[in-house]
């Protein structure tokens, strides 16, 4: 019998959702345990201000929908969130009580919430009535469909463009199952859909219908379509097989396993919170060995202390000052070995850049490569629409999210970089809901006023 | 969304959440940002010759890390002069037309103190005015508050001079340092109270400090009864407004009080009796933005119970409350234990070994595995492991059907005197 052999069955074992649910008890417990602070700080450190006492106090008097609705009012992505922010850094982080006991544990109680209300099958919101206006919002991920809800609550016409089978963007293909299950993105977009939002599939702006006529049809767009694809390495062997792009990768997991990375050695290159993703994953489909390739440090890395706590429990190696020189083909199209180099960080203008040390060549034993270095943008889009932007990052006012074309705002992964915005789904929310708000004030509050 | 809105006895508000009269409906700022907050009314704090206090007012009761299970005052009525808080009340008024503007009285038991303070405060344009015959300390040792509220004739007589007076609604405060407070409820609707409030503050001593002997609280040293409220004694008040709402003799609207923290305990008091309810422990421990759970937490549950309105609550439980002797000698429930659920902390059986029916047994698989099972042709039906079990739905009460008809004890006695033996029919033994 082949000893690599797992069955589909514990591959799908694997990729169910790891953190189990709070039980009634610890919810109970957990709820009555949060102080109900006043102005607090948990409130000011998440990105959406979602009001944390308020849903903790609804769940402790057994006001579940009043709970669900007090966090999906403030994002309308709060059930992803409450699975996949960084709330250590967050509210969590930001709770009195980690000076004098423990920090209330705001993420699973959050889940304990929306979990409530997917299960109960709650419709939260309703749109508002009509104000005549129309808007199109281009990708349905976190920050699009912030946007579509907010401005559908504002009673404008929301359509939203989604070049995927399914909105949901980052949350419903990029993120590991078994951190996010599909179900918990799908359900949040259904929340917008119910709100009459028009979300059109399988449609990419800018090949199936132009920026133009979105512009032209629309009294606004909002310009949420997130990042593309991981870009190349510029080694040789890259297009071998098993050669795969992370995003790709950890979607494929998504609605279904892969068997093609039983028993393999993997090396994944890159160290954020995709690379984490695409190692855990490779660990989860039965990969014999899999390995992190970074040509920094840990100090440098950029993927959350969980996420690196959670790859070294899943049995994740991490070769650290090490980059990639070429992948070795097998001679059948495939991966054989990947060749590296290490490095060193040197000292210049107050920053640690990698540097290679001559003769340290060596040959690494793979047999798949998943590069996981960031991801490009979607330039030429930008481009149609005809915004300022910075190598396809959009420039945008920090507050109302307004592009140099006053009809048309972006939020999401599109707006970060160079110093601009931030890489969280809980930012892109905020975003979304921001442009929803100035567009609001825009078409409809500053035209009502008398003249 | 159902409708949240309330009359008591002519008194209309937006939702049936009234700030009680208390330290938080001191001045129209406070009552102001209450009614801000979404506060359907508020009793304004005790008008009357206005004292002096004590430093070194409150003290609470903390059980088991949970803070302000229950809350002690020695604090007395309005600290500021008449006419500011006149001003202050047509102003708040007139800011909310809409919301109740209930103020509390205490003068003297005499008639005209009592038409003076009415005509005065109703001149301003307020929506009912509240006789606060319960405060059980300061006031009380000057023959006012709680003083005259245990006496049944010196609640009726005040009630009926105030009503010579007023021109708006009268509700009476009740103490619940009484006996049985129907007796002076219904002194106060004899005098022509248009409605009752209950209960206020319950005699109390908060503590003792271990270290210095000191009362909780103290003043210099010296400490004295207080008045106790909060979560700790919503049982008491519940019963209390039971009582009044079940008495053959008592017809008029009841306001209730005592330890309402959250929306489940307002629709309980409301279940049983009252058209609206008073609050004051959980606002000055959280502020006044509890209100928005409370509104909304209503809302979901009467659209979940699929109810138009918060009056259709009312007195819903008030037939299922009745007294001992009414009771079925003959409904049985037993305790049974879910394996699937239990911890096995084995709390139910020692719980029921040392002080009730000694029917739980602690028993062992084969495999060496610890489980507990009610030995059911014991057990009485207590409830007492089900209350002590930490875990939800490990212990269920079930009800076994009978083999015998419903037999109260009053129907058993009925039934030997007619029978002229001493033989109970179709009852068990009595215990």
């Amino acid at each position: 019998m082949n000893p690599t052999f797992i069955s589909a069955e514990s591959i799908s074992r694997n990729f169910a959702e790891v953190k189990a649910g709070m039980k009634p008890k610890e919810a109970v417990e957990e709820s009555n345990r949060c102080l109900y602070c006043y102005d607090a700080p948990c409130i000011k450190a998440c990105p959406t201000g979602i009001n944390i006492p308020s849903f903790i106090k609804k769940i402790a008097s057994g006001n579940m929908k009043g709970s669900a609705r007090t966090i999906m009012d403030a994002n309308p992505v709060g059930a992803t969130c409450s699975r996949v922010c960084p709330t250590e850094e967050l509210c969590e982080g930001a709770c009195v009580l980690n000076h004098s006991s423990k920090p209330i544990l705001i993420g699973n109680l959050q889940r304990y919430a929306t979990d409530w209300a997917i299960r109960n099958d709650q419709s939260l919101f309703a749109a508002g009535k009509s104000n005549g206006k129309s808007v199109a919002v281009i990708g349905g991920g976190p920050a699009g469909l912030s946007a579509a809800r907010e401005l559908a609550r504002f009673g404008f016409a929301v359509t939203v463009y989604e070049a995927k089978e399914q909105a949901g963007g980052l949350d419903t293909y990029g993120i590991v199952s078994f951190r996010l299950p599909q179900d918990i993105s799908l359900w949040e977009v259904e929340q917008v859909r119910k709100l009459g939002v028009r979300i059109v599939t399988n449609t990419r702006v800018g090949a199936d219908i132009s920026a133009e006529q979105l512009l032209e049809r629309f009294d606004a767009v909002v310009l949420a379509v997130g990042m593309s694809k991981v870009p190349m390495l510029g080694i040789e062997g890259e297009s071998l097989n098993g050669v795969f792009d992370a995003i790709d990768f950890v979607e494929s997991t998504k609605a279904s396993v892969r068997a093609d990375i039983a028993g393999k050695r993997v090396a994944v290159i890159g160290a954020g919170n995709t690379a984490i993703d695409a190692a855990t994953c490779s660990v989860r489909l039965g990969a014999d060995r899999v390995q992190i390739v970074y040509r920094r440090t840990s100090e440098e890395m950029t993927a959350y202390d969980f996420e690196f706590d959670f790859a070294k429990r899943d049995g994740v190696e991490f070769r650290w000052l090490t980059a990639p020189v070429r992948i070795i083909g097998d001679g059948n199209g495939g991966v054989a070995a990947m060749e590296c180099v290490r490095m060193r960080l040197e000292e210049k203008d107050g920053k640690r850049h990698p540097v290679p040390v001559e003769g340290s060549m060596f040959v690494m034993e793979v047999d798949a490569v998943i590069k996981a270095i960031g991801q490009t943008r979607h330039l030429p889009l930008v481009e149609q629409l005809g915004l300022a932007h910075k190598r396809g990052i959009v420039t945008v006012d920090n507050e109302t999210n307004r592009t140099s074309d006053p009809r048309v705002f972006a939020a999401g992964d599109v707006i970060f970089g160079e110093g601009q915005g931030e890489a969280m789904v809980v930012s892109a929310a905020q975003q979304g809901k921001q442009a929803a708000y100035a567009i609001y004030k825009q078409l409809v509050e500053l035209q009502e006023e008398p003249t | 969304m159902a409708d949240l809105r309330i009359n008591l006895a002519g008194i209309s508000s937006p939702n049936p959440f009234w700030l009680a009269s208390a330290p938080p409906t001191n001045t129209g700022y406070q009552v102001q940002r209450a009614f801000e907050a979404g506060w359907g009314g508020a009793v304004w704090k005790t008008l009357g010759d206005p004292i002096i206090n004590t430093s070194s007012r409150f003290a609470a009761v903390h059980f088991n890390g949970q803070r302000v299970a229950g809350f002690n005052n020695i604090e007395l009525i309005t600290d500021r002069p008449l006419e500011v808080n006149l001003k202050e009340i047509a102003e708040t008024k007139k800011r909310f037309p809409n919301h109740a503007v209930v103020v509390s009285l205490m003068v003297e038991p005499k008639r005209e103190k009592w038409h003076e303070i009415v005509k005065r405060v109703e001149a301003v344009g307020v929506d009912g005015l509240e006789l606060n015959f319960g405060c059980p300390h300061g006031m009380a040792e000057r023959g006012m508050g709680s003083a005259s509220g245990q006496q049944p004739d010196l609640v009726e007589a005040q009630t009926m001079w105030v009503k010579e007076a007023a021109q708006t609604p009268v509700i009476v405060k009740l103490t619940p340092n009484i006996t049985d407070i129907t007796m002076t409820a219904i002194a106060a609707a004899r005098g022509g109270a248009d409605a009752i409030s209950l209960i206020n503050t319950i005699n109390s001593l908060a503590g003792v400090d271990l270290d210095s002997w000191n009362t909780i609280p103290h003043v210099g040293g010296k400490g004295a009864h207080g008045g106790y409220c909060g979560p700790a004694v919503k049982p008491i008040a519940l019963n209390m407004v039971a009582e009044c709402a079940r008495s053959p003799h008592i017809h008029i609207p009841i306001s209730g009080i005592g330890g309402i923290s959250n929306w489940k305990d307002a629709a309980e008091f409301m279940l049983m009796g009252a058209t609206g309810v008073q609050i004051c422990t959980a606002a000055m421990h959280h502020g006044f933005r509890i209100v928005e759970d409370m509104i909304d937490g209503l809302n979901n549950y009467l659209d979940d119970k699929g109810l138009a309105s918060v009056s259709e609550l009312i007195g819903k439980s008030v037939p299922r409350y009745s007294d001992w002797g009414d009771l079925d000698l003959n409904y049985q429930v037993v305790a049974r234990i879910h394996e699937d659920n239990c911890i096995v902390c084995n709390k139910c059986h020692i719980a029921c070994e040392d002080t009730s029916h000694q029917c739980i047994e602690r028993l062992e698989t084969s495999d060496g595995r610890s489980y507990l099972k009610v030995r059911e042709e014991d057990c009485v039906g207590c409830n007492l492991c089900a209350i002590v079990c930490p875990v939800e739905d490990a212990i269920t009460m079930v009800e076994i059907p009978s083999t015998e008809l419903p037999m109260s004890w009053n129907q058993r006695q009925k039934a030997i005197g007619s029978m002229g033996q001493n033989e109970a029919p179709g009852a068990k033994e009595a215990v």
